[in-house]
């Protein structure tokens, strides 16, 4: 049914459908009105879950991986400085190979500090082992995470996600959302089967440790799981857009990618504010399009060289940076594309909240096509 | 030993693992010198210094850690460290 609803709030109603077992999670803002929401529903009796209060982010993911280890289909969120301090539980839950999934309501990371968003907290935990998948929208926010649960869950994958959303942005904005029942949500997710679990009458242990013999192997597995992922993540969306309409088949969408010169590459809520930008460009006669990246992990190298094949340019914008460096998502697609001839710019953009426009999006194509970039685009320079 | 999903381990796992690989040095005991007092066997904190029928002790080379503390303790100075050869 289409509701108009606070992207916040699609997420908790739907992570209600998705019937977890445990939730755990600490609230920080922008994703507060999540856990907020879910811990209204537990008191309310509408989802038979537990929800544990934690002292910190860190107790939250705990949490959830040894509930999840017990066999429980688990949900948490978080975002920036939370996120930070799960970093090692992150790294232990992919290891350990729970399917948890969060919901990032993505936010900037101090020092300074900053509430408003960019991708920098979930950006910074590429290398984590964790699924990453970016949401354009409020319903696409929403609908990740059906896709989420069904990728993670599944036994050759048996990895955790971050469903990542723009704070405030998203979180934090109404939108239409066609929002399914909870008999559509049980016909597409299955209950939770989990893989092996901890049990005291058998007992098991997870995440042992492994002595320079193994502990090689051990990553290998994690990132040949991941690279299944991608199967697994087109089919689940494949059969996503068969029961519901909505087109999640591909690890990357093309827009207005045919007959382009030049191609800007993003991901989150910012693809919205491009496709608008794009049409405007096209209708002046630019030949213009996006290539929308939605799953950040497993990296889809060859996808994206699949679609960006016919243009001469790519802008790519990064809402976040690796300090030394550049963006995160500039560096995969040049590697992505290496050997290709295509030129590869990256925009850092919008991070901590700094508003980006379609006429933004006009000047980076401009700059592009004139081969200038690699660069901070709408820096204040009267205040360096 | 093949690799179980998520590094998961049955108890008892920690005996099929030989930890002994860390091992720099390795104690090697003097039988004419040892007066079969047992001290090496009371403090080694891996529990693998074992007396044997004939009362003398032996180490197990699989899991010993070549921490020395046997030979520290040996009051007759019977055990000594020698560096392992890899």
């Amino acid at each position: 049914m289409m509701e108009i609803m606070e992207g916040s709030h699609a997420v908790a109603e739907i992570v209600k459908y998705c019937r977890p077992q445990v939730i755990a999670a600490y609230p920080i803002t922008p994703q507060t009105h999540i856990v907020e929401a879910l811990a209204q529903m537990v008191a309310n009796c509408e989802i038979d879950a537990e929800y544990i209060t934690v002292e910190s982010e860190f107790s939250a993911l705990s949490a959830c991986l040894g509930a999840s280890a017990a066999g429980s289909r688990v949900y948490s969120a978080t975002t920036s400085q939370g996120l930070a301090l799960m970093f090692e539980v992150c790294f232990n839950v992919a290891g350990m190979r729970q399917p948890v999934v969060m919901s990032i309501a993505n936010r900037s990371l101090g020092a300074p500090l900053s509430i408003w968003n960019d991708q920098q907290d979930s950006i910074s935990l590429r290398d984590s082992g964790w699924i990453q998948l970016y949401a354009e929208d409020n319903q696409e926010a929403a609908d990740l995470h059906l896709i989420a649960y069904r990728v993670c869950e599944d036994h050759s994958v048996l990895l955790p996600a971050f469903v990542c959303f723009d704070g405030f942005i998203l979180s934090h904005t109404y939108e239409p959302v066609d929002m399914p029942t909870q008999e559509e949500v049980d016909g597409y997710l299955p209950p939770f089967v989990p893989y092996q679990r901890l049990d005291a009458k058998d007992p098991l242990s997870m995440g042992m440790y492994a002595t320079p013999e193994y502990y090689m192997e051990f990553r290998y597995e994690i990132d040949r799981a991941m690279q299944r992922a991608k199967q697994v993540l087109v089919r689940a969306g494949t059969e996503f857009s068969e029961q519901f309409g909505r087109d999640y088949t591909g690890l990357v969408e093309g827009y207005r990618l045919d007959g382009a010169d030049t191609a800007l590459v993003a991901m989150g809520s910012i693809c919205g504010t491009v496709k608008d930008a794009v049409d405007e460009m096209r209708d002046a006669g630019k030949k213009v399009g996006l290539l929308k990246i939605r799953t950040f992990r497993p990296f889809p190298a060859p996808e994206i060289a699949d679609a960006l094949r016919d243009v001469g340019t790519v802008a790519v914008l990064d809402k976040n940076i690796s300090l030394g460096n550049s963006g995160a998502v500039g560096t995969e697609v040049k590697a992505a594309l290496y050997g290709s001839g295509i030129r590869v710019l990256d925009y850092i953009i919008g991070l901590g909240g700094r508003d980006v426009r379609k006429e933004d999006i006009a000047k980076i194509v401009d700059l592009a096509e004139k081969g200038e970039g690699d660069m901070f685009y709408g820096l204040r320079t009267e205040v360096l | 030993m093949p690799l179980q999903v998520g590094c998961a381990a049955r108890p008892g796992k920690a005996r099929e693992n030989k930890t002994g690989a860390w091992r720099v040095f390795r104690p090697v005991v003097e039988r004419e010198v040892c007066t079969k007092c047992g001290m090496c066997a009371l403090v080694c904190p891996e529990g693998c210094v074992e007396e044997t029928e004939d009362e003398t002790y032996v180490v197990d080379l699989d899991y010993c850690k070549g921490c020395g503390i046997c030979a520290e303790v040996c009051p007759k100075k019977a055990i000594r460290m020698e560096r392992e050869e890899k």
